[in-house]
């Protein structure tokens, strides 16, 4: 699995981080998000879908 | 489930035919939508699109290839203008029958307007693309805003003018912009934000009538008598429903299509985003939300129900999520805010600029809002009860 992050289109949610705390983070002084590991394990996959699906800016591609 | 038809072809839409496709919904897909353009996302239209920040197309919200994965058969430019629940069918520009086995209700809201002065050339509303390449035209000619109504939009709005250099007045009946959406404490700062922009912010006034001069807007009248000379005038007073399709369904309508705690508003039809109203189980009471998050959420949920109907639906009960930005400010809203809350700065300080602060009603968080502050703001989402007593 890869992940992609449009930082541009980032609006700051933390929906990411809700969903997959493992795998996204925010700055603290924007609330960017933050991409602790591009190429998580597997098993983390469902997990990072739905961050993705709940991104509000669409700014996470996962490729797998 | 052969056929399923999602009218609305927007970000509850869109999210709603992902979501039948991840499921494994294999029949035929019709999304409709009464738009001409290929469905875009709605946040970045009052901010970056307006001040020109992003080309217009960055706020597509699919590829041409994702759409395609998702064998989608986009019916654009066409009104859902009929829908005949025990046919399962729906009309298209009042001629065209569909027949469907699963409907998915998304479209959305229209924008209110005021009872005068959409007649005269230069008065706006904001809810479309092409709503907003429009304002943006005129906005270009450097002229005098106005900007009637303080909420999200309004502020956003004034904000985004302010931001190009704009001579620009904001103008509510409220005691402060947002007043309704997170109370005046936190409002009262909102309103100094714009002032120490340069935005002439006029609180507690209401627009009683607009001038014209030779079919352009001239003046926007205020019921103190006052005059705003005014070349562009955006009326951003909230929006309905967009059920007037639904009138004659049977299926039941209020404030937005009237669902089941599972977004189940008819066999086999379901709604989902800014159009849906349901009782949030965990709130005891109906609800709507106009968020960008929830006509994601909603639409999954929504999405799924369709085809676990009817033993598997499970209920919806999201914890409203909603954010605004204006010049530099960030404010993001986990839960509710009531302006009737007692709210407290657990975070950060007023001063800087950068806090968090929870909102109680009766002893109970009901809502946690960060100025600037996403990642602490994050922090607290724990904090809100499930049972904001509404
Ligand atoms: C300018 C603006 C800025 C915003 N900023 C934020 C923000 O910063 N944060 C936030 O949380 N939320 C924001 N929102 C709210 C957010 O965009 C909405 O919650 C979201 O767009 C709702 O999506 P939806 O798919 O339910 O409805 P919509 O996006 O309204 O889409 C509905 C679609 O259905 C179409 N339609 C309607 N009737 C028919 C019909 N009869 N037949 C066919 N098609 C029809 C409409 O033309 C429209 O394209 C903003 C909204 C606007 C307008
Ligand atoms: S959910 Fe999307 S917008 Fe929100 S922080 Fe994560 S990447 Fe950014």
């Amino acid at each position: 699995m890869k992940i992609t992050i449009d930082e541009d289109k980032c609006v700051g949610a933390g929906q990411c981080v809700l969903a997959a705390a493992e795998v996204f983070d925010q700055r603290d002084e924007d609330g960017v998000v933050v991409l602790l590991d591009s190429a998580p394990p597997q098993e983390l996959l469902a997990d990072v879908e739905d961050a993705a699906a709940r991104c509000p800016a669409l700014a996470i591609e996962v490729e797998k | 489930m052969d056929h399923i038809v999602v009218v609305g072809a927007s970000a509850a839409g869109l999210t709603a035919a992902d979501t039948l496709r991840r499921e494994g919904f294999t029949g035929t897909l019709t999304m409709v939508g009464d738009e001409l353009r290929p469905p875009y996302d709605r946040p970045p239209l009052s901010k970056q699109v307006l001040a020109g920040e992003w080309e217009p197309h960055k706020a597509t919200l699919r590829q041409e290839s994702d759409v395609q994965r998702l064998r989608l058969q986009m019916v654009l430019g066409h009104r859902a203008t009929e829908v005949d629940p025990a046919a399962r069918a729906i009309t298209l520009d009042g001629r065209e029958r569909i027949g469907y086995d699963g409907l998915i209700v998304a479209t959305g809201l229209r924008p209110r307007h005021l009872p005068f002065g959409h007649d005269l050339a230069g008065v706006h509303v904001l809810r479309t693309l092409d709503d907003t390449l429009t304002l943006r035209a005129e906005l270009l000619g450097g002229p005098r805003v106005v900007v009637i109504g303080a909420g999200f939009l309004g502020s956003e709005i004034a904000a985004t003018a302010r931001g190009l250099g704009l001579d620009v007045t904001l103008v509510d009946v409220e005691t402060t912009p947002l007043a309704r959406q997170i109370g005046s404490d936190v409002g009262e700062l909102v309103a100094r934000t714009h002032r120490d922009h340069g935005v002439d912010v006029r609180m507690r006034r209401h627009v009683t009538g607009m001038t014209g001069q030779n079919g352009r807007v001239a003046a926007v009248v205020l019921d103190d008598g006052s005059r705003l000379a005014a070349d562009v005038v955006v009326v951003a007073i909230g929006s309905v429903p967009a059920t007037d399709w639904l009138t004659d369904s049977g299926i039941p309508l209020g404030d937005g299509v009237l669902c089941d705690p599972t977004c189940k508003a008819a066999p086999g039809v379901y709604a989902a985003g800014d159009v849906a109203n349901w009782p949030h189980p965990l709130v005891g009471g109906r609800i709507r939300l106009e968020q960008r998050t929830n006509a994601t959420l909603q639409a999954v949920t929504a999405a799924k129900n369709l085809l676990s109907d009817p033993d598997g639906a499970l209920p919806y009960a999201p914890m409203p999520f909603g954010w605004t930005d204006q010049y530099d400010t960030k404010i993001q809203i986990h839960g509710w805010c009531p302006p009737d809350a007692h709210v407290e700065v657990v975070d950060g300080d007023v001063r800087s600029r950068t806090f968090v602060a929870l909102y109680r009603t009766g002893g109970r968080v009901v809502g946690a809002l960060g100025w600037n502050s996403p990642r602490a703001l994050l922090r607290y989402r724990g904090h809100i009860a499930q049972h904001p007593g509404a």
